[in-house]
């Protein structure tokens, strides 16, 4: 394995390029998603998407903000070279709906508002809301892992090269 | 950040590494030797301790209170005290002049002048109390995964550090690059691939 400072900034395009993938995936195959998570009911864009693009020497932040925002200005960006660096999901699962914010260099999770649990009440509640929580963000958690999985197994194949990043180019174009 | 929290922030770690013995047993002596003390005694700038995710300023762990199914969680807290460097100044040339006085000189050397900026802190560290900051984690053993409530640089930097210090274990951050490695479960071949990506803007 490579040296853990050094693998976090030379694959940090990774995780750009995984949300930029998710949200091409998000608007043109929610099929394909169904199929990654059987479980999945909607996963869509949230209220916040962060594109950034390094090309030209230059560095360009584009937030958009805002729930049913539209996103018009975040295609335009993608197709000159930017790459989504953050963005705000909504996750439905069975009743249950989740909102959380993914940054691309790193995963983390922030901002995750889970569905809602019993109060805690008295101490023997607590073992059970702990117990409960954990299980919603494992649930959080796999479909990220689950994602990105996909996502690294299509990216060092040759689908990517030879379909994907053309399909994403079309999108972004359309 | 906790658990608990209507919004929760979490850095995904795997745990390489085992425990030797009994892990409950274990965890609780760790804990127990790498507890936050309860008296803040010395004039440390910070202090940073195991302590229970229930009651953060009372630690215990006894029972295996840390205990939830196959979740071990509990908490790192790190007491800060933080000295506005305007209160240091005043105290600096408060105690300058009280030396000058003192002697009857009227200039002190560079060592002497360092050596009242560290007594003036030191004494302002005791006098002034540590703001407590509270980060809860869980441990599923079994899994060696670990997710720690906060995203926060220097707090994730504090709690690698402490919990190898504890524990022995060495922690593996979850970021692209290792989740792609440890995780997405790539074939031998496909991991020499990922060895060579490059972004794929520049692979135009």
């Amino acid at each position: 394995m490579l040296d853990i400072a050094v693998a976090y900034n030379r694959y940090k395009f990774l995780g750009n390029e995984f949300l930029t993938w998710l949200w091409f995936m998000i608007e043109t195959d929610q099929n394909r998603l169904h199929r990654y998570d059987p479980d999945l009911v909607a996963l869509n864009i949230g209220s916040r998407l962060v594109l950034e693009n390094t090309r030209n020497n230059a560095k360009e932040t584009i937030t958009i903000k805002g729930e049913d925002a539209n996103l018009e200005e975040g295609l335009l960006s993608l197709k000159k070279g930017a790459v989504v660096t953050e963005i705000h999901l909504s996750y439905k699962s069975g009743a249950q709906h989740w909102q959380f914010s993914l940054k691309g260099e790193s995963l983390n999770i922030s901002n995750l508002k889970m569905p809602e649990t019993g109060p805690v009440e008295t101490p023997e509640d607590l073992e059970g809301a702990v117990i409960e929580k954990a299980y919603l963000m494992k649930k959080v958690i796999g479909l990220v892992n689950n994602l990105f999985s996909h996502f690294v197994k299509l990216r060092v194949s040759d689908e990517w090269r030879n379909q994907t990043v053309s399909r994403i180019r079309k999108w972004a174009s359309s | 950040m906790g658990l608990l929290s209507s919004r929760i922030s979490i850095t995904r770690y795997k745990v390489s590494g085992q425990l030797d013995g009994s892990v409950h047993e274990t965890v609780y002596q760790k804990l127990k030797q790498h507890a936050m003390p309860k008296i803040e005694e010395d004039g440390s700038e910070a202090i940073v301790g195991w302590t229970s995710f229930e009651n953060p300023y009372a630690p215990n762990f006894e029972g295996y209170s840390f205990v939830f199914g196959a979740y071990m969680v509990f908490a790192m807290r790190i007491d800060k005290k933080s000295i506005p460097p305007k209160l240091i100044q005043k105290h600096y040339a408060l105690e300058i002049a009280k030396h000058l006085a003192d002697t009857g000189r009227h200039f002190l050397s560079g060592n002497k002048k360092k050596a009242v900026k560290e007594h003036v802190v030191n004494t302002l560290n005791r006098r002034i109390p540590a703001t407590p900051n509270v980060y809860d984690l869980a441990w599923h053993y079994q899994e060696a995964s670990l997710w720690f409530f906060s995203n926060l640089k220097s707090a994730n930097e504090a709690f690698e550090t402490f919990f190898i210090k504890s524990f022995g274990l060495q922690l593996i951050r979850l970021f692209p690059y290792t989740t792609a490695d440890l995780i997405a479960g790539l074939s031998s071949g496909e991991r020499d691939l990922l060895l060579k990506l490059a972004p794929s803007q520049s692979e135009e």
